[in-house]
């Protein structure tokens, strides 16, 4: 009962706590919640008339919504890139900074589900997926073992980051027995939903670009560079605007793993690309599509390339110690990793994989503005999440928001 | 069966336990009043939205089911539109071959099977994909134009090579579909059920051949130009959202009849027929001529063969 009633105050006092804010604060939910505002406009047009708002077609059946659900999974995974130091290496300075890996995990996989819920003909049909609810095609179908994995996870993160702040808000120490088998569980977790969503694609005969064996390798490469460097930025952003204390050194020791992470991944992508380069069999097209154009078709080009090269620049600024250190380096690299890895696990996964299609025609795909505005209304609500959670546990990681420190007019009414 | 009375509106359950006790957890969960708030768009009506798997009904809901359609086609079509769920018949298992030596490209297969399938005016959607390509390079789809427009056909040097599904005996896109929504027939025939399809397209990227097709809109096919005859996992009108292929028209095979597009061929490139009966027309074309299956290192087993017949 005692804890029934002083969760309830938790979640009562959070939420007065996400309401009052800075106009900084204001501003910034107010800009989040009007580009919500046009993805739900654009989405209702999509509602009523059908994906043919997109500009996917048969020939390209899958665009931008599937290309940014895929790269959100690899943020999403990422967060355990914090979590494995924090608890199996009981390192002290990243264990404190671990939740928000796990809020960031959270708002992505938000992001995810949303991405699939638009991208889907029939969203009144969505409980068919569900599982218990609906009839899953399980364990045939990887969808169907997305579905579960992304769900799990999700539930996961919430009850540990949720269970991790109600214990600091109480001002008891967490149970140990209870947090750790969950974090320990979240790490193979963390690997399996993207592992999964790798086998998504990889399974299809039917997709050469998508059929090789290392592209469930190259998803963990590619999400263990791109979420580390959104943490990175997030993490100077947070010890600016607020007295959480982050040591450089936490900061500095991410900045390096990320350098290995990094250096594996242009390695996985050089193996792929000699690997088809070199054999040089009819199923080049479609990295050559990507890389060099094909028919005439040049319009991945520019960005592969400009992927290849982001990534590239990124891993030498993160490779040497003194660009690493130097915070305006580090930022640059941070950004051009996650461009690179943006473009490389969105649409330079998607497109050349479906292009051309199986019977060899090329059909340019570029997104709609009803799919560009869907998107930023998906991204926009990611962002509003992570902000709304991290108004609680930034306090709470300070100390500032305790049940003992609770304003004395709620604890009155209480 | 003790599950029964929570659900007055389910017929007694009597195999499927498991689908009905689905259904009740939907109608406890207030699902339905999701519905409800559906249906007030006007699209969707409760029974639809909560319609089970086709595999999952019992004869008695799928005699409802197939009632509301043929009403609600009826009235949208402005004359009598007759939905059908044949079964298939036993000792069957349909086989299709289509000689490239004769097929002269001339698309009539195409828009015979439109007609009789009531594919989407608009958006145009057709099953059957016809591919041009050149006698000099072989079947090589780096070298295939769908879109071949002379003013008269054969052209010099080409040949044509219509692709429609190949009803694989070992299909990618069943075993991708993450709700069950189509399967393989027991006479080898894949379906879709568009009332359970969630339209994610998953199908569409494992599929080798092209085949699936996707209602992107609101299909449309004027009134005048239906085909009453239908059947619910072939040929009855679509709703937008979901996918659709192929059925070696299941509406005619089943009955005993040649797909449209083997009646409309002028050439006789099309051969149809039981692959069980070791006299069929269709054994004869595989145990004596060239044949070749398209994609055959992907092991989707075709049911359709490509041959040269002379
Ligand atoms: S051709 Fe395509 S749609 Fe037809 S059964 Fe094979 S995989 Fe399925
Ligand atoms: S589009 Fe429909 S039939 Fe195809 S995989 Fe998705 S739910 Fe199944």
């Amino acid at each position: 009962m005692e804890t029934i009633r002083n969760f309830r105050r938790f979640c009562l006092d959070s939420l007065r706590l996400v309401v009052v804010g800075n106009r900084a604060y204001y501003g910034w939910v107010a800009f989040l919640l009007a580009l919500m505002g046009l993805g739900i406009v654009a989405y209702l047009g999509q509602f009523q008339d059908g994906l043919i708002h997109t500009n996917m077609r048969d020939q390209v059946s899958w665009g931008f919504y599937i290309g940014n659900f895929t790269f959100l999974v690899g943020l999403a995974a990422a967060a355990i890139m914090l979590v494995i130091p924090a608890y199996v290496y009981e390192w002290k300075p990243i264990k404190e900074i671990a939740i928000l890996g796990e809020l960031l995990a959270i708002s992505a996989l938000v992001m995810c589900l949303g991405f699939v819920l638009v991208d889907i003909g029939r969203p009144d049909r969505f409980w068919h997926i569900m599982p218990l609810v609906g009839l899953l095609n399980f364990p045939s179908s990887l969808l169907a073992w997305d579905v579960i994995a992304l769900n799990s996870y999700l539930l996961l993160n919430y009850v540990v980051a949720t269970y991790l702040l109600y214990c600091a808000y109480t001002d008891r120490h967490y149970v140990k027995g209870f947090v750790y088998p969950l974090v320990f569980l979240s790490i193979p977790m963390a690997v399996s939903i993207h592992t999964v969503t790798a086998y998504l694609y990889n399974g299809l005969g039917a997709r050469p670009y998508w059929n090789s064996a290392i592209l469930a390798p190259r998803f963990l490469a590619s999400a263990f560079c791109s979420g580390p460097a959104i943490l990175l930025i997030l993490l100077q952003i947070l010890r600016k605007t607020t007295r959480l204390e982050i040591k450089d050194e936490a900061i500095f020791k991410i900045a390096e793993l990320m350098a290995y992470t990094m250096g594996f991944n242009l390695f996985l992508t050089a193996a792929e690309a000699f690997k088809e380069f070199y054999t040089n069999s009819q199923d080049v097209v479609f990295i050559r599509y990507l890389y060099l154009g094909l028919r005439g078709h040049y319009t991945l080009v520019p960005f592969a390339w400009a992927s290849v090269l982001c990534g590239l620049v990124a891993f030498l600024l993160f490779l040497v110690p003194k660009t690493r250190k130097n915070w305006v380096t580090l930022n640059i690299g941070c950004v051009l990793i996650y461009a690179s890895v943006y473009i490389e696990k969105g649409m330079g996964l998607i497109i050349p994989g479906l292009t051309p299609d199986t019977l060899g025609e090329i059909y340019t795909y570029r997104p709609s503005l009803t799919e560009v505005g869907v998107a930023s209304g998906i991204f926009a609500l990611g962002f509003l999440v992570f902000t709304l959670m991290l108004k609680v546990a930034v306090p709470v990681m300070l100390g500032d928001f305790t049940m003992a420190g609770r304003p004395a007019r709620s604890a009155a009414a209480a | 069966m003790s599950e029964a009375p929570k659900v007055p509106a389910a017929p007694p359950a009597d195999d499927e336990s498991q689908g009905v006790s689905r259904r009740s957890f939907l109608h406890t969960a207030g699902c339905a009043a999701v519905a409800a708030a559906l249906t007030g768009c006007g699209h969707l009506s409760t029974e639809e939205f909560l319609q089970r798997n086709f595999r999952e009904l019992d004869k008695k809901e799928l005699g409802e089911i197939i009632a509301r359609l043929e009403k609600e086609y009826t009235a949208k079509f402005h004359k009598k539109v007759t939905v059908a769920a044949t079964p298939p018949m036993p000792g069957v298992v349909f086989g299709y071959a289509l000689d490239l030596s004769r097929c002269i490209g001339c698309r009539r297969c195409v828009y015979a099977c439109v007609k009789e399938n009531n594919q989407s005016r608009i958006p145009q959607i057709q099953w059957i994909r016809v591919l041009q390509m050149d006698k000099e390079e072989g079947v090589s789809l780096l070298h295939a134009d769908p879109y071949y427009d002379p003013p008269l056909v054969p052209q010099e040097g080409h040949f044509y090579m219509p692709v429609q599904c190949h009803q694989c005996k070992n299909p990618p896109c069943v075993k991708v579909c993450p709700v069950k929504a189509t399967w393989q027939e027991p006479d080898g025939i894949t379906v879709v059920d568009y009332n359970w399809c969630i339209g994610c397209r998953y199908c569409m990227a494992a599929c080798p051949y092209g085949a699936r097709r996707f209602n992107w809109g609101e299909p449309h096919l004027p009134p005048e130009e239906i085909n009453p005859v239908t059947e619910y996992l072939g040929n009855r009108p679509r709703p937008k959202g979901v996918v659709e292929k192929c059925t070696f028209c299941i509406q005619r095979t089943r009955k005993g009849r040649y797909p449209a597009c083997v009646e409309i061929c002028p050439t006789g490139s099309r051969k149809f027929g039981n692959l069980l009966d070791p006299g069929s027309e269709i054994r004869y074309v595989i145990e004596n001529k060239r044949v070749f299956l398209f994609k055959e290192e992907l092991n989707t087993q075709p049911k359709f063969f490509y041959f040269y017949g002379v």
